[in-house]
């Protein structure tokens, strides 16, 4: 009993090690590799904890006597048999909808506020990928659509060299090129869903600012120009008490530092390592699967 | 992706030349004339390009230019009303969603981090 009871917990826990593991993996990683590495793991740690749970909440719904009819097996083997006791089950069962409810309304809530983005700039004048805003208030942020836009108000521009503003645009055209929105929403959903991943997903955020600075600093062929355009961004931006609010992007002394030291070396183990246990997490979820399936099976042949 | 990868202003995108010249114009505060703004775009891009950049910058509706002289000074077009500027702060200091889905530059600083950041800027802008 208690081998099935271990099968069954087992994605559980191993989604749940992603999630603690991922945040330093993610530290140790160049920036590029790390963002694709962080939001892979947040939808796989994601996917297998929902399914984790509704395999579970299974084994309390067949042993309602409807459901046990309408799939011809015994509710009684089924309940002598599982290793979860009901109110555990049954918390599990109820935890499926309520996922799926926070889920879609997380998804609902973004894309509306990304259609007011939309509206908003959507008449601003154009240059090539730019539009500025007549605003002392330093701000700038890449709104993604077909096609892309780079939003950067005048004050920002005024508190920046020339080569800054190549920085900043280098950084932003990076978001755009690669859709960094894209995996900011699925590390974000996936956060929703495994509150446990929160940490992760900020970890993939950051990920992702890092890479815009480093292409940055590979388009203007200096990290440290890169560097000194994001804390000079960032201190222009403090002395604004309105723009001070809280936003993606992560701490900014980070960026700075980790743009004056050496770029991060691609250590092949650790990528492996983080993949590998991915690759687990898949794998003690198939196991499970095919332990319910026999667990049901079992339930249909008569004893 | 080479071509992302190219520090020189020639062989940057069309697009993006005109982008830096509208930032630079906007960075200047007061109109300018082409060899300034030229001045004002990083990887020393060619006169005459500017040139042709500004004028179509113009055509477009998005720069003003009055004579001075031989050449024209050139200035952004404003946005008196603030309409924009007002629609864009409201979009950002909402904060939760609205905020999130936007990649922002920079996010907030905390008081001990602005002291490390002006070091580092220091530090860096010396040597």
């Amino acid at each position: 009993m208690w081998i099935r009871w271990i099968i069954l917990c087992l994605p559980l826990l191993v989604s749940a090690a992603l999630a603690l593991t991922a945040p330093a993996a993610g530290r140790r990683l160049p920036p590029r590799t790390a963002a694709w590495m962080l939001t892979v793991a947040a939808v796989v740690a994601a996917g297998a904890w929902v399914t984790a749970l509704a395999m579970i909440g299974l084994t309390f719904v067949g042993q309602i006597p409807q459901v046990a009819a309408e799939g011809r097996w015994s509710p009684h083997i089924l309940a002598a048999d599982t290793p979860v006791d009901w109110p555990v089950a049954a918390a599990c069962a109820l935890a499926v909808p309520a996922c799926a409810v926070a889920l879609a309304v997380a998804a609902w809530r973004r894309g509306r506020a990304m259609v007011d983005a939309w509206r908003e700039c959507r008449d601003l004048p154009t240059a090539g990928d730019l539009a500025v805003i007549d605003d002392p208030v330093p701000t700038a942020f890449a709104l993604p659509g077909a096609p892309g836009r780079i939003v950067v108000s005048s004050g920002m521009l005024r508190a920046l060299s020339a080569d800054e503003r190549h920085a900043l645009l280098a950084h932003e055209r990076t978001h755009l090129r690669h859709r960094h929105h894209l995996f900011l929403l699925a590390l974000q959903l996936a956060a929703v869903v495994d509150p446990l991943l929160r940490p992760l997903a900020r970890a993939g955020a950051f990920a992702l600012e890092r890479w815009a600075d480093e292409q940055a600093g590979a388009t203007v062929a200096d990290r440290r120009l890169v560097a000194r355009a994001v804390a000079r961004a960032a201190l222009a931006a403090k002395r604004v008490p309105a723009a001070a609010m809280a936003a993606v992007g992560g701490p900014v002394p980070q960026r700075v530092q980790a743009l004056l030291a050496p770029p991060t070396p691609l250590r092949r183990n650790l990528a492996f390592a983080f993949a590998a246990l991915m690759v687990v997490c898949c794998a003690s979820l198939a196991l499970a699967a095919h332990d319910i399936d026999r667990l049901f099976d079992a339930a249909r042949s008569p004893r | 992706m080479s071509e992302q990868e190219s520090p020189t202003a020639g062989r940057r995108a069309p697009g993006e030349l005109e982008s830096e010249v509208l930032a630079a114009l906007w960075a200047a505060g007061a109109p300018v004339g082409a060899g300034a703004v030229r001045e004002h775009v990083a990887g020393d891009p060619a006169y005459t390009t500017v040139l042709t950049i500004l004028s179509r910058l113009h055509d477009k509706g998005l720069v003003t230019r009055e004579r001075a002289g031989r050449g024209y000074l050139y200035a952004p077009v404003r946005d008196e009303a603030g309409h924009a500027a007002a629609g864009m702060r409201d979009l950002l200091e909402n904060g939760g969603d609205r905020a999130a889905v936007l990649a922002r530059f920079v996010s907030e600083l905390p008081e001990e981090d602005e002291k490390l950041l002006e070091q580092l800027l220091r530090g860096h802008t010396e040597d």
